[in-house]
């Protein structure tokens, strides 16, 4: 029922948000905030409810699961379920979208109503990607987020947002149609073998298929999640759909939308098509490895200051991909908490941009400089988030990334070494970043005011939540471990011995 | 020796045909436009609900000509329902013309019953009545607005290349009576077919060039690659009703018949008759996407959108076998219905009539560049072409979503990779076009706005609001709780397979 609820509340606010926005935005605006709070309460208090030592303490099975039939001739049933993995996400989403309503608070002012209608309704998407178990509506879910964000880059979005909009929909949906065929293809295997024909993710699960239809089914599942992640090679919608959305835009695209590329890998990809997977783990890493420097790299030569933060987004994704594929214990661990961390850093970085370009109307590098000076507050956060980037300890990307390079070492010590180089290229990123805006000479005539009170709040909540990531992360991996330890035996990568010393490194990383 | 009792099953089809009657009557007695089409919208309302009352228990032969079964009563329930919204559409249509319109609304009837006796035919007979039926009605509401060139051009356009597509089909039926002896479908397909393999008479050459000859005719009505020249241009000529029509009605009862035809003969998987379909389907696909990239009028993007759309319907049709029959029989439900609503609401934006009541000589409201901004104009108008556009893409939520899903499930399940693939390649090429106009309704700046030519912004009627209400209902209902539909079309087509 709670699934449910955190399907359909989102989905009812947002309607309601789209009907009294037409009478007047600020009852849009509170409707849109209200919902997203009880949104966020409602999963914190599951998560809390399910915390080591509690009666309900998350030991791997569904904590909560519920099926109804939704069209049985096709084995097609309206089937949700929540595991740690899921739960974490699902905060996530909540997190973000309260964060993304407050942010737009001031900067949407015509059509307000519909433009909290589409955010919520993003979040009911999103939320339905994480919780479904049935391949059928996880493509349902799958493609409904991406109407309300087609909607909100195009109508709410900055210069060329058309373009970047229908080029958003167009790669996403078409790599869609492909996972739309893997998903036909493996029902149709699953139920000649078995004469049960079904989407049900549990029961597909282990089907025996031939190694040539192995590999196929798992690239039609790959293209839609590499593209959503983004893999270098289909990533070249994302700077375009980053720069030119609004700000919450951005920001849920960041913290959101390629969490889903990423979930779809570890909940599908590996566990249904083990065999393939492994046989693809190198190429896989190679793709990451090439995406953290790429995008260093591009993002170093970016002089709009959105377009800078994502193409930091390639980069990081990277270190999911190269995660991910490497399977184990620790990269898995890594992996959930660098998709975390990402959302939170990334997503800060894009909320300053979104305020710097609401002061002075450029997001040109070119025309800031010294920014600190006039706005010593927001300097400073822009600093803890651009060090968060480089992977300063004691902040949550920190340990992100340096537990998929251990868990990386154990499998393919020189893609751990060639990601670790890729640290040093953010730094020189993240640092110019701060060169460019903030620091140096300012240019004559630029003013700005310093946050206010709500901006500086939102912020702070941000850093907060950074540094306890990066200092105390044990409740997110306590939270996540059942469920990766679930997913993790369709597949071994790893060598026993590994294993064996993988549980020492665990408990040192506690 | 027939009995009247014996019609019963087919009271539905005859109730349609009384009804041309009764409109003769009543015309010849008062002209009046809103009475006529009163009497159509309730005749066929009451063909609609006599389909339950003497729906037979099983599958009844009437005379050698039709059938009665639950599959040709699917059919004949929704053609009805197509004719019936096309009537409410064309009142809205035709509001504030002065000169008299009651003729258009008996041809309106007569291609209604033209298409019924095509879905229910079991007789080269009755399939060719039906189909001379149709077209001819259909050149007459083409061309309706007499001072219309472009109407009048397209109704030309139709006459000769119809009339072609009859002969070849004509010839084709008479070349294979000539070497079978008979013209019953059943009968026919028995001779071409055995136990499941084609027997000698399948390879003669005379049967062989009866089929393709009947191949041409049908894939005219079709509009299949390559017989599909005259769509773009009759799309965009004809009043937006009867386009949509001729979009959703004639190409549904041709579709029925074929896959009626191919569920008796064997029409095994790669086969002579099997490649030239994927043939069709591929080139349809693909030229229809790509020529609708970049047209500049609605109309005939949805046109050559419409030759794609028959592209993904062959590939389920390829399939074969009963998952086949109900992907392509719902798909051609949902298109139908999505169809209905987006020539609907170019009927709501268009008039044909001008300030004094007389045809208007332009067009209908057919450009893009006229749509843009719409969603600040006409909100509603705007909210339900963007749910038919979506459909029409495959997005879910909508009735469109479903029946491509079916589609690709059909083919998924016989293992037609290829053809699969091209489907999902063509629906992402397709999707470019559709946006261009979800683009232009929602997401340009209000000053590029345009103003709209000859105001012809009409106020929608109460037959206008109800089609379109309908409509919309109808593709929201089919995407998200398409079970109880999905499960009378299985039913359905039961009763051939």
């Amino acid at each position: 029922m709670i699934l449910n609820l955190l399907i359909l509340l989102p989905a009812i606010a947002g309607l309601a948000a789209y009907l009294a926005g037409r009478k007047s935005a600020a009852a849009g605006r509170w409707i849109a905030l209200v919902a997203t709070l009880a949104q966020f309460l409602l999963v914190v208090g599951l998560w809390i409810r399910h915390a080591p030592g509690t009666a309900l303490e998350n030991r791997g099975d569904w904590l909560l699961s519920q099926r109804t039939e939704w069209i049985p001739d096709l084995g097609i049933s309206w089937f949700v379920a929540l595991d740690g993995l899921s739960m974490l996400l699902v905060v996530l989403t909540a997190f973000v979208g309260l964060l993304a309503v407050i942010i737009s608070w001031r900067e949407i002012h015509s059509r307000a109503g519909l433009y909290y209608g589409f955010l919520l309704w993003i979040l009911t998407g999103i939320n339905g990607v994480f919780l479904s178990l049935d391949l059928f509506l996880f493509y349902f879910f799958w493609e409904v987020m991406l109407v309300p964000m087609y909607f909100l880059i195009g109508i709410y979005g900055h210069g060329r947002r058309v373009y970047a909009a229908v080029k958003f929909f167009i790669f996403t949906l078409a790599s869609g149609m492909l996972m739309l065929l893997a998903i036909l293809g493996l029902y149709y295997v699953h139920g000649q073998a078995t004469g049960n024909y079904t989407f049900d993710y549990t029961q597909l699960l282990g089907t025996v298929i031939t190694p040539r239809t192995e590999w196929w089914l798992m690239l039609g599942f790959l293209v839609a999640f590499a593209v959503k992640l983004p893999a270098v090679g289909v990533h070249s919608w994302l700077p375009d759909a980053h720069s030119e959305a609004p700000t919450a835009g951005s920001l849920i695209l960041a913290g959101l939308l390629l969490k889903t590329g990423a979930y779809g890998l570890i909940r599908f990809v590996v566990p249904l098509f083990p065999n393939a997977s492994e046989a693809f783990a190198g190429t896989a890493m190679l793709i990451g490895i090439i995406g953290i420097i790429y995008g260093a790299v591009l993002a170093f030569a970016q002089t709009d200051l959105k377009r800078l933060v994502a193409y930091t987004s390639v980069s990081h994704m990277g270190f999911v991909l190269l995660g991910v594929y490497s399977w184990n214990e620790l990269a898995l661990q890594g992996t959930v908490i660098q998709l975390i961390c990402h959302g939170i850093s990334t997503g800060a970085l894009f909320i300053l941009a979104g305020m710097v370009y609401e002061r002075i109307h450029t997001r040109d590098l070119d025309q800031m400089g010294g920014l600190w000076t006039c706005a010593p507050r927001m300097g400073a956060m822009a600093m803890v988030f651009a060090m968060a980037s480089l992977g300063l300890p004691g902040l949550g990307n920190f340990v992100g990334e340096f537990l998929i390079l251990f868990g990386t070492y154990k499998v393919n010590a020189l893609a751990a070494v060639m990601g670790a180089i890729g640290v040093v290229f953010a730094t020189v990123y993240s640092l110019f970043i701060m060169q460019r805006a903030f620091l140096g000479k300012k240019p004559s005539g630029l003013k700005m005011p310093d946050l206010n009170l709500r901006e500086t709040l939102t912020m702070a909540i941000l850093v907060a939540v950074i540094v306890w990531l990066g200092l105390y992360p044990r409740p997110v991996i306590d939270a996540a471990r059942p469920a990766l330890e679930r997913l993790r035996p369709s597949i071994a990568i790893e060598a026993p011995a590994a294993a064996q010393e993988e549980h020492h490194l665990e408990g040192g990383v506690r | 020796m027939t009995s009247i009792a014996e019609f019963v099953p087919l009271l539905p089809i005859v109730a349609t045909g009384l009804l041309s009657l009764v409109l003769m009557v009543a015309v010849a007695i008062r002209r009046n436009a809103a009475t006529t089409a009163t009497l159509t919208v309730l005749g066929l309302a009451a063909a609609f609900v006599l389909i339950f009352l003497t729906a037979p228990d099983t599958s009844t032969q009437v005379t050698p000509l039709f059938i009665v079964d639950s599959y040709a009563l699917f059919y004949v329930g929704m053609l009805l329902l197509i004719g019936l919204l096309v009537a409410l559409l064309s009142v809205q249509y035709f509001q504030g013309l002065r000169h008299h319109r009651d003729e258009y609304y008996m041809l309106l009837v007569l291609a209604t019953l033209g298409t019924t006796v095509i879905a229910s035919a079991s007789h080269f007979m009755s399939v060719f009545l039906g189909l001379e039926l149709l077209s001819v009605s259909v050149y007459g509401m083409i061309a309706y607005l007499r001072r219309r060139a472009i109407s009048i051009e397209a109704g030309v356009k139709y006459l000769i290349l119809a009339a072609v597509s009859s002969a070849f089909l004509l010839f084709g039926m008479a070349l294979i009576y000539a070497r079978l002896g008979t013209m019953e479908l059943a009968r026919m397909a028995e001779l071409l077919s055995s136990a499941g393999t084609p027997t000698a008479l399948a390879g003669n050459v005379l049967v062989l060039a009866g089929l393709g000859m009947m191949v041409v005719g049908f894939g005219f009505k079709l509009a299949i690659v390559p017989f599909h020249m005259w769509t773009p241009d009759v799309y965009q000529g004809a009043p937006a009703p009867v386009t949509a029509f001729v979009a959703t009605a004639s190409k549904g009862a041709v579709m029925a018949l074929l896959l009626r035809f191919a569920s008796m003969m064997n029409f095994e998987q790669g086969g002579g008759l099997w490649l030239l379909f994927s043939i069709f389907a591929v080139a349809s696909m693909f030229l229809g996407n790509l020529l609708a990239l970049h047209q500049q009028s609605l109309k005939r993007l949805l046109a050559y959108s419409s030759i794609a759309h028959l592209g993904y319907v062959l590939v389920a049709f390829l399939a074969g076998g009963p998952a086949a029959g109900e992907a392509v029989s719902f798909y051609l439900l949902a298109y139908a219905v999505t169809s209905l609503g987006a020539f609907g609401v170019i009927t709501a934006l268009s008039r044909p009539a001008d300030r004094s009541g007389d045809d208007d000589i332009s067009s209908d409201l057919d450009d893009i560049e006229h749509y843009r901004g719409l969603s600040r104009r006409r909100p509603w108008l705007a909210g339900i072409l963007t749910v038919m556009l979506f459909s029409l893409a495959g997005i879910p939520l909508t009735a469109g979503f479903v029946g491509k899903f079916l589609l690709l499930s059909a083919g998924a399940g016989a293992a037609l990779w290829t053809l699969v693939l091209l489907l999902a390649v063509n629906s992402a090429l397709g999707i470019y076009y559709y946006l261009r106009v979800v683009v232009a309704i929602y997401l340009r700046d209000e000053t590029e706005v345009k103003v709209v030519p000859h105001e012809r912004v009409s106020r929608i009627t109460t037959a206008g609001g109800l089609a379109l209400g309908l409509v919309t209902v109808l593709v929201i209902i089919l995407g998200v709780f398409p079970h109880p539909v999905m499960r009378l079309v299985r039913l359905c087509c039961e009763s051939i397979f």
